[in-house]
């Protein structure tokens, strides 16, 4: 019996389509790996590349040159080679308890204003996501236009606002609330009036781009099977928005902890937080060596309860 | 000889009875729209009442109603006799099994079924055990400590079902509870929710755009139309006895004729229509004077079809060409050209197997359609 003609060509065609196709998907592979290249390349440059400089200079002593501070490989003689790790700076870190204090400070005040953003935020972001279409836009626009101006010029403005001549006390004194001004600019209650809105934009986006998603039928089975208003948001609308916290949270807290304009600007020399420490051991003490060490401590403070978190997280997720 | 007629199987016809829902006059606008054009109905304890409509005829808007989610712009709803219009969702005798079943993704099967009882502060081990008991009446008990999303389509709806009866509701409302299933399952589930109604004796209301489920499953359906009430009736009666054009086609085929009234007896009416050329003897009267423009609503299985001339071919009786045959196994549809190009649709059962392959009734041959004057309705609007 023979094969007929149609058959073979049928055939041959049909390998030829399926060569084709495993180039496509070479070639595609190719793509895939050449747009994820440029990320990676970018966060080894910008990211991993200057860490690990960080990482060196906090691990040298200090001297009176330029740069000030000992290279890490010396080369004493032909063929020998000299590495200096210094661990003193992490040491005197541990010793002086000025860093513990304000690390904790630090930590206090990106907490408690991580916490006071979650109360103002999500309340923004629920009325966002329930207003109609066309207010739900200016809305957001709204949340978003604070960033056309320099963060630094809103801050002076905060500064004209709160100052003992400021703004605010005219005000109170002219309607005659108070007689004499309160004392509000280069206090702790600065700093967190101008860290909760600094990064209440922070706390909102993310929570929006998570309630946009949120099934609302939910919220009507909920009070369907007789849940009140507010427990209906404690056993429903809370755990399923939990993404949109965490996420709200931790964009607001991480760059809470190490802020600095901040914390100089409002609070003075009254409010300890690391990022003024970090700026006067470079500047004023030029101890670039601590100044490292302070950066890779905070670092490990911030980074660790993380990676802590995200193993949880995955366990749970695997555990389902 | 008197007879004291049983009214506890159809509630609705014993004029003592007091219905369990009364919707007086009910509208809803939104904005411009109205969804719902004053409304009255009364659905009495125990029925399985379904809302039946195409997509935008207010069904579900009347259904949100009852459950509370929407308030009413005029009218009011009484349910067992207190006016619900101020009562709030949580507060109300009433749960619901929605369309997209709105499990509680975070939770277990278990604690999906169990929070309505939660919300009443139930003891515990009362939860545990209703929670038992409803999860072995839809045969999911082995599958309690699964997340909604690894449930199957048809799973997924039974624990809503079982989470919107665990608190005994004196009214369940389900919308479009069985849309999201394919059609095995459906017809599956259809049964499965007409036993469970009659095990508990809840009152169901259904809102359905699917015309075979709503006849399967109601004992009366509502059938809607841009916000309106077109008619209420037991399925029989909807599919027998439609009162408009707008019915007729919703629920099952029909065949229309526009004719006019020439006879207008006590206990007949004769129409006659022009285009196809036939007179419609029908053994009902109606209340409305002769010459009258009226239609005749005829459902393709109440039409004989044969080859030979029906010995009275003056009334009820047209001649036509076959002009397509869907054969569906067990019936056949005739697609009948009568006229100049009305077509007219029969269903035959196939009663005897084919001789030599050839059917009985074949393409463009000639047919002779007959109907007895029982299987005609007329309709005026």
């Amino acid at each position: 019996m023979s094969i007929p003609a149609e058959a073979v060509t049928a055939s041959e065609a049909g390998l030829k389509a399926r060569i084709l196709h495993r180039l496509m998907r070479l070639a595609q592979d190719r793509w895939r790996t050449l747009v994820l290249f440029v990320p990676f390349a970018w966060l080894l440059l910008f990211f991993l590349a200057p860490f690990f400089i960080v990482l060196k200079i906090s691990l040298a002593e200090t001297i009176i040159a330029s740069p000030p501070f000992t290279p890490m490989i010396e080369w004493v003689d032909a063929g020998i080679m000299h590495i200096r790790v210094v661990i003193d700076n992490f040491a005197y870190l541990w010793e002086d308890d000025l860093y513990a204090k304000t690390y904790l400070n630090s930590l206090k005040i990106s907490s408690i204003s991580t916490i006071l953003c979650l109360l103002v935020g999500y309340p923004m972001a629920y009325a966002i996501v329930r207003a109609n279409h066309t207010t739900k836009h200016v809305l957001l626009m709204l949340v978003i236009l604070p960033f056309w101006t320099s963060f630094l010029l809103r801050v002076y403005a905060w500064m004209g606002l709160l100052a003992d001549q400021g703004t605010i006390n005219n005000l109170l004194i002219a309607i005659g609330i108070i007689d004499e001004p309160m004392r509000m600019l280069y206090t702790p209650f600065a700093v967190y009036v101008g860290i909760v809105y600094t990064y209440v934009p922070f706390m909102i986006l993310p929570l929006y781009a998570n309630m946009e998603k949120l099934d609302w039928t939910l919220l009507e089975a909920a009070a369907d099977l007789g849940a009140r208003p507010m427990t209906t948001f404690f056993t429903v609308t809370l755990p399923m928005t939990m993404p949109g916290i965490i996420a709200g949270s931790l964009l607001v807290f991480i760059p809470a902890t190490g802020e600095y304009v901040i914390p100089d600007l409002l609070g003075g020399g009254n409010v300890l937080m690391i990022g003024r420490v970090l700026y006067n051991e470079f500047n004023a003490n030029i101890d670039w060596p601590v100044a490292s060490a302070v950066a890779i401590a905070l670092l490990l403070v911030l980074v660790l309860p993380m990676m802590l978190y995200q193993h949880i997280q995955a366990k749970e997720a695997e555990s389902e | 000889m008197s007879q004291t007629t049983d009214h506890s199987d159809r509630p609705w016809l014993d004029p003592e009875a007091e219905p369990f829902i009364k919707v007086q006059s009910v509208s809803k606008h939104f904005g411009d729209f109205t969804a719902v054009d004053s409304v009255d109905l009364d659905i009495y304890k125990g029925e399985l009442f379904c809302l039946l409509g195409g997509s935008g005829c207010g069904k579900t808007t009347l259904l949100r109603m009852l459950a509370g989610f929407e308030t009413p712009s005029s009218g009011s709803i009484l349910i067992d006799g207190v006016n619900m219009n101020d009562v709030p969702p949580y507060e109300r005798p009433v749960n619901m099994m929605f369309q997209s079943y709105a499990l509680f993704p975070h939770m277990t099967v278990e604690s999906n079924v169990g929070y309505g009882l939660r919300r009443d502060g139930v003891a515990k081990t009362e939860i545990e055990q209703r929670v038992e008991e409803m999860l072995a009446m839809v045969e999911l008990t082995q599958f309690r400590k699964r997340k909604p999303h690894q449930l199957s389509g048809g799973q997924k709806q039974r624990v809503a079902l079982a989470r919107a009866l665990i608190k005994q509701p004196k009214m369940l409302l389900l919308d479009e509870p069985l849309a999201a299933l394919d059609k095995r399952l459906r017809v599956q589930t259809q049964y499965e929710l007409m036993n469970i109604q009659d095990k508990l004796g809840v009152t169901f209301v259904v809102v359905t755009h699917d015309q075979e489920e709503a006849m399967t499953l109601s004992t009366r359906i509502a059938v809607m139309d841009v916000g309106r009430l077109q008619q209420i009736g037991t399925p029989t009666e909807i599919y027998e006895f439609p009162t408009s054009r707008l019915v007729a086609n919703f629920i099952g085929n029909a065949n229309m004729f526009a004719g006019r009234i020439t006879e207008n007896g006590t206990d007949h009416v004769v129409v006659e229509s022009k285009d196809p050329t036939c007179n419609f003897y029908i053994d009902h009267g109606v209340s409305i004077s002769e010459g009258t423009k009226v239609w005749v609503s005829l459902r393709p299985e109440k039409i004989r079809i044969s080859k030979q001339a029906p010995e009275d071919s003056g009334t009820n009786c047209v001649k036509g060409m076959v002009n397509d045959i869907g054969y569906l196994g067990g019936t056949s549809t005739y697609r009948v050209l009568v006229g100049d190009e009305h077509i007219v649709e029969v269903t035959s059962p196939n009663l005897n197997r084919p001789k030599d392959g050839n059917p009985p009734i074949d393409w463009d041959e000639e047919v002779y359609l007959s109907w007895e004057a029982s299987s005609s309705v007329v309709l005026t609007k």
